[in-house]
């Protein structure tokens, strides 16, 4: 059982870094802010919910689960709220030049 | 593994501290210190300072990349002059063959530390039953070394009155910086009512855990002024006005309490910030109180700079 939840853990958290690998190199190679915002936050979302998923069974305990759980959550609301921010302020930008 | 692993981040982190020295655009050499500072509190994760690493990616990472940032703002007018400028052959000459001694003087000192490195933590261990508390770095910070910590509570509020002074003419004791203003039905002013709940709690959390755990005041602090300063830049409240007699009470609150207890212990264990037996745990813990009020304003009243509006 365990041998098996530790296979369940490698195979999401490769996969999450998997993901984390797309979306730089889409920052890296994008030609502008919002296709470069996009590669990154659907990548980094998906990416870090897999690492977490991953974790979830090593993490020991329904609290640091929680917790596991809770800082993704966290993460996904401040990329959410800090791309739309940095989108908004590079149309200004854009509509300026 | 491992090896490799703490290889690889070494080499990032002296690579990003030569790009955020060398790189010419002041913006770039911030945002490549910020991520020198992340990087900084992963290896202190691997030394097992979780306690420096919290607090190098809350204040080195986080709360002076935010200052810079805004010193970076601030110079915007002047950075394209600033790089048609060229120092003299003489000028340049010095500054480099003084760089090359400081750090050949650095190199040295670090070569000639004694093996093993002198060190007073079995003393620390073997008296930690003494102060009540379960982490040891709480323990150095608050009772064996309180002192130091008292000077740096007092060296912030000297840095605060330091940006404070710098006001002009006419608007001293007014609001810092400009009144943010923000689409009310925004993401931003969203995040900063979804937010601060949230973080007032982990803020909480992380100051009160410091006592058994990796934590404390100060990274506590910074979650805390962190929660103000979004709701502020939400437009949600606007920055205090500095002269207001509640914020400079609180401002110079923690160290003054600090001061009091170190006077008391002259007087009921015999020496300045001396704790009496049975007492070191309750003291402590008025004083970690004490100073987090201070604190939280102190780091926030500093990112928010200085007084430029009268505000009335």
């Amino acid at each position: 059982m365990t041998s098996l939840l530790d296979l369940a853990s490698i195979v999401a958290i490769a996969a999450g870094a998997v993901f984390y690998l797309a979306g730089t190199v889409g920052l890296l190679r994008f030609p502008d802010a919002y296709t470069r915002l996009h590669a990154l936050t659907k990548a980094d979302n998906l990416g870090m919910a897999l690492v977490v998923l991953g974790l979830l069974p090593q993490a020991g305990g329904l609290l640091a689960a929680l917790k596991l759980v809770l800082v993704w959550l966290l993460v996904m609301l401040s990329s959410a709220a800090v791309s739309q921010l940095i989108a908004r302020s590079a149309r200004r930008r854009d509509a300026v030049q | 593994m491992t090896p490799v692993v703490s290889l690889v981040v070494a080499l990032l982190l002296l690579a990003l501290a030569v790009w955020s020295v060398v790189v010419r655009d002041a913006f770039l050499a911030v945002a490549g210190f910020v991520a020198y500072g992340l990087l900084l509190s992963l290896v202190w994760v691997r030394l097992f300072g979780l306690d420096v690493a919290l607090t190098e990616a809350a204040i080195g990472g986080g709360l002076t990349g935010a200052l810079l940032l805004g010193a970076v703002a601030r110079l915007r007018g002047t950075e394209s002059k600033a790089w048609a400028e060229r120092s003299g052959i003489v000028l340049r000459t010095v500054a480099k063959a003084l760089a090359l001694g400081v750090t050949a003087v650095l190199v040295l000192c670090v070569l000639a530390l004694p093996e093993p490195a002198p060190t007073l933590a079995p003393q620390v261990a073997a008296n930690m039953d003494a102060t009540g508390v379960g982490n040891p770095i709480t323990g150095v910070l608050l009772a064996f070394r309180s002192l130091d910590t008292m000077l740096e509570a007092i060296v912030l509020v000297i840095a605060l009155i330091g940006i404070w002074s710098l006001s002009p003419e006419g608007v001293w004791g007014g609001r810092p910086g400009l009144r943010h203003h923000a689409d009310p039905d925004g993401v931003l002013a969203y995040l900063a009512r979804l937010l601060p709940p949230i973080g007032i709690v982990v803020g909480l959390y992380v100051f009160w855990a410091g006592a058994d755990h990796p934590g404390g005041k100060f990274q506590g602090a910074t979650i805390l002024a962190a929660m103000w300063l979004l709701v502020q830049m939400a437009g949600l409240a606007d920055a205090p006005r500095t002269d207001s007699r509640w914020l400079r009470a609180g401002v110079v609150a923690g160290p003054l309490l600090f001061i009091v207890v170190g006077l008391l212990g002259l007087w009921t264990a015999g020496a300045f910030l001396g704790y009496p037996p049975q007492w070191a745990k309750p003291m402590i813990i008025a004083i970690e109180v004490g100073l987090l009020p201070t604190l939280v304003l102190v780091l926030a009243l500093l990112l928010n700079g200085v007084p430029a509006r009268s505000g009335r």
